[in-house]
């Protein structure tokens, strides 16, 4: 058999050069950079440097706050990836079956997509506030005294809401196409077998939007984790206080607040390893037992 | 035709000519808002006053922003001329030896004279190193002071109160049965611990409140320290106290609304209340203080923030800076930014200027600031120099709001800031060499 390639050596590895030096230039090399940093204490200005060791690492471990803003990741991030992957596969079943109007309704769900996250904690804080935001007021009704920034449990709470909010249209289209990429014969055939909707849904909908289930479940763990960063730094006001926030955000503030550059690349080390271990989760667990059509 | 078109390149020329004549330099700050314009105006009209020199005037943000920016572009040959460090900061920029040119050194090289007894006593050494030597020149130099709703305390039929005692057992009382809540602040890291330290005359930290070397010691773990913590959490259960969260503008709000009766801000703060026509009469006084620890209260500590010379320029460059800090500095401009911001004039030449100008007559409450800044030092009152200060103050914005909202007590929570900050001073002096 024929192989179709390359006659010389060196033309691919050519081609690939650029990509290869974006990569290393702007992924690897401050990879490298940070993983160093991580076993150094540093003047900010660059004067001088101190080689640490572990150092960073057992005081980070060590620290009742880091693990407490650990934990709040934790939580924040299945929280927020459960409900925003639920009720955008719940919006996305409804609007499938609306036929009147149904491009003005899914343009409605779709629209908070373009809202970037800061402004999306932004209108968080509008809604919250507490000497005037109308949410505050609703829930006071029901005898819940809600004060965003000083209260621990509320302020988790509006971040959930608002991150929650942010996320669905993104989860809602993906839904969307999913469903409308199920062949009408496997419904059709779907109907006459069992004449339960939710039956139908748990035993062929679901299973047929497991691939993009899956691609939503990590990428909605990567928003969680990562793209949330302007959503917390509006509604904590630059100032976490006693307030939750999670490990990305404390990597800003203990690093370009605070200018522990060694401690904050310990920190940074840490979410460069959750990733490594997300994306073998991806790959070597998940991907294998879902089938692709 | 062709003659006109020779003249005109020859004009343009000439023209470029002299605008390359000028020194050109950048000052990075983090005054936003009505600050910034007011920094603008000074900019303008220090490059309206004379022709050798331009300064651009850049805002970068918060404060700790504005530092981070300041670090990163030093750390690629690219800082500005001048950047503005905060109180907190200080002990970053002053560290870091070849980062900046002492004010000092920078003016007097450059022919300016420099007399540190031209300036108010409260501001002298705050931003100087250990032998007094003025390393960064005081710009917006503030002090937390009490604000009150004078409309408030008539109807409640008090007095703005001397010492706490004097709040806890007569005004708060009388004030809550007006209907009002009696006080909020806005800071507590800074009010409640640093200017708490000061006005009682409490040392900070070891090594003469860090000045003298990096392996420092906070000593905020103290009786007295404890005991105004866990009268603010009594206060706050009797409703004597309200807080709001570690936002500033959150406390203040209360206040402009008129809920909050009693509100301890900055004196940078009065430019701005001035200018919102809050719809009751409000005016100012010193910081209480507690009877039971001293009888003799003490002066601040000077905050806001000071103005470093970066290194890394040419000459002529440094000397763009010098002659800036020097119109900077003039009474007439120092004058000018008191009276538009509220923050105090930091020479005495300014600020018997403001005097002579009747500002003090019309605003009774503008010179509470300064007064409070001149108020006898003593042993601590100068300053403190803490490495990894920013972190610490997030400590204890941490802790105390954990204290607020029920989540711990006064004894842990003072026993876990002391051990973090150690922890954090001691990382410092890791990074200094």
């Amino acid at each position: 058999m024929k192989r179709a390639g390359f006659s010389h050596r060196w033309l691919p590895i050519l081609f690939l050069v650029p990509q290869l030096a974006i990569i290393f230039v702007f992924f690897y090399w401050p990879a490298l950079h940070a993983i160093r940093s991580s076993f150094f204490l540093q003047d900010p200005f660059g004067f001088g440097e101190n080689f640490v060791g572990l150092k960073n690492y057992t005081a980070m471990f060590k620290s009742a706050a880091y693990m407490r803003s650990a934990w709040f990741t934790v939580i924040f991030t299945v929280l927020v990836t459960v409900l925003s992957l639920s009720i955008a596969l719940l919006l996305a079943v409804k609007a499938d079956k609306v036929i009147r109007g149904a491009k003005t309704y899914r343009t409605l769900l779709m629209w908070a997509y373009a809202v970037a996250p800061p402004v999306a904690g932004v209108i968080g804080l509008v809604l919250f506030d507490q000497s005037w935001g109308p949410i505050k007021d609703f829930v006071a009704l029901f005898g819940w005294d809600f004060r965003l920034g000083v209260n621990y449990f509320d302020t988790a709470f509006a971040m959930i809401f608002v991150s929650v909010w942010k996320q669905l249209p993104v989860n809602f289209i993906f839904f969307m196409s999913g469903l409308q990429s199920i062949p009408k014969s496997v419904r059709e055939a779907a109907l006459i077998d069992n004449r339960s909707a939710s039956g139908r849904f748990w035993d062929v909908t679901f299973p047929l939007l497991a691939p993009t289930g899956f691609f939503l479940l990590i990428t909605n763990i990567t928003y969680a984790l990562f793209d949330t960063f302007g959503i917390i730094d509006t509604i904590v006001k630059g100032k976490p206080g006693n307030n939750p926030m999670t490990l990305v955000y404390k990597v800003y503030v203990d690093g370009f607040r605070g200018n522990d550059l060694g401690g904050s690349s310990a920190q940074s080390v840490v979410l460069m390893i959750l990733v490594l271990a997300l994306t073998v989760f991806q790959f070597r667990l998940v991907e294998r037992r879902i089938h692709y059509t | 035709m062709i003659r006109f078109s020779f003249v005109s390149t020859a004009a343009l020329i000439l023209a470029a000519n002299t605008a390359f004549a000028e020194t050109e330099i950048t000052w990075w700050h983090a005054m936003g808002g009505a600050l910034g314009e007011t920094v603008n105006q000074i900019a303008t009209d220090f490059n309206a006053s004379q022709s050798d020199y331009k300064i651009t005037p850049v805002f970068k943000g918060s404060y700790e922003e504005t530092l981070t920016a300041g670090i990163a572009a030093f750390r690629a040959g690219e800082q500005p001329n001048i950047m503005q460090v905060f109180d907190a900061g200080a002990a970053t920029v002053i560290g870091a030896k070849g980062a900046t040119i002492p004010v000092q050194d920078l003016l007097t090289e450059n022919g300016v004279n420099f007399d540190i007894n031209d300036y108010i006593s409260g501001v002298r050494y705050f931003y100087a190193d250990a032998e007094g030597k003025m390393i960064g020149m005081p710009f917006n130099s503030s002090s937390p002071i009490m604000y009150f709703n004078t409309d408030a305390l008539a109807k409640a039929g008090v007095e703005a109160p001397k010492t706490w005692e004097e709040f806890e057992t007569v005004t708060a009382p009388a004030l809550k049965e007006a209907g009002y809540i009696p006080l909020a602040q806005s800071h507590s890291p800074w009010i409640f611990v640093e200017n708490f330290v000061s006005r009682h005359n409490l040392p900070f930290a070891t090594n003469d409140n860090g000045y003298t070397g990096t392996d420092t010691k906070i000593l905020v773990n103290s009786p007295e320290l404890k005991m105004h913590w866990t009268n603010v959490k009594e206060w706050q259960d009797e409703g004597f106290y309200a807080w709001y969260g570690a936002s500033w503008d959150d406390n203040q709000a209360p206040f402009e609304e008129g809920k909050v009766a009693i509100w301890l801000g900055s004196s940078g703060s009065f430019g701005g209340l001035m200018k919102k026509d809050l719809p009751f009469e409000f005016s100012a006084t010193y910081l209480p203080y507690w009877e039971e620890i001293t009888t003799e209260p003490k002066q601040t500590f000077i905050g806001g923030a000071s103005l470093f010379a970066m290194a890394g320029h040419p000459a002529e460059e440094n000397k763009a800076t010098a002659a800036f800090f020097q119109y900077l500095t003039s009474p007439e401009v120092q004058y000018m930014w008191h009276k538009e911001t509220g923050y105090v004039p930091i020479t005495t030449a300014a600020y018997e200027l403001a005097k002579a100008d009747g500002h003090y007559d019309r605003f009774p409450a503008a010179e509470v600031g300064i007064q409070q800044l001149s108020l006898p030092a003593g042993e601590y009152t100068k300053g403190y120099r803490m490495g990894f200060y920013p972190q610490i103050r997030d400590v204890m914005n941490r802790e105390f709001g954990r204290i607020l909202s029920n989540e711990t007590d006064v004894e842990a929570a003072f026993s876990t800031i002391e051990t973090e900050s150690n922890e954090l001073l001691a990382r410092f002096a890791l990074t200094q060499n």
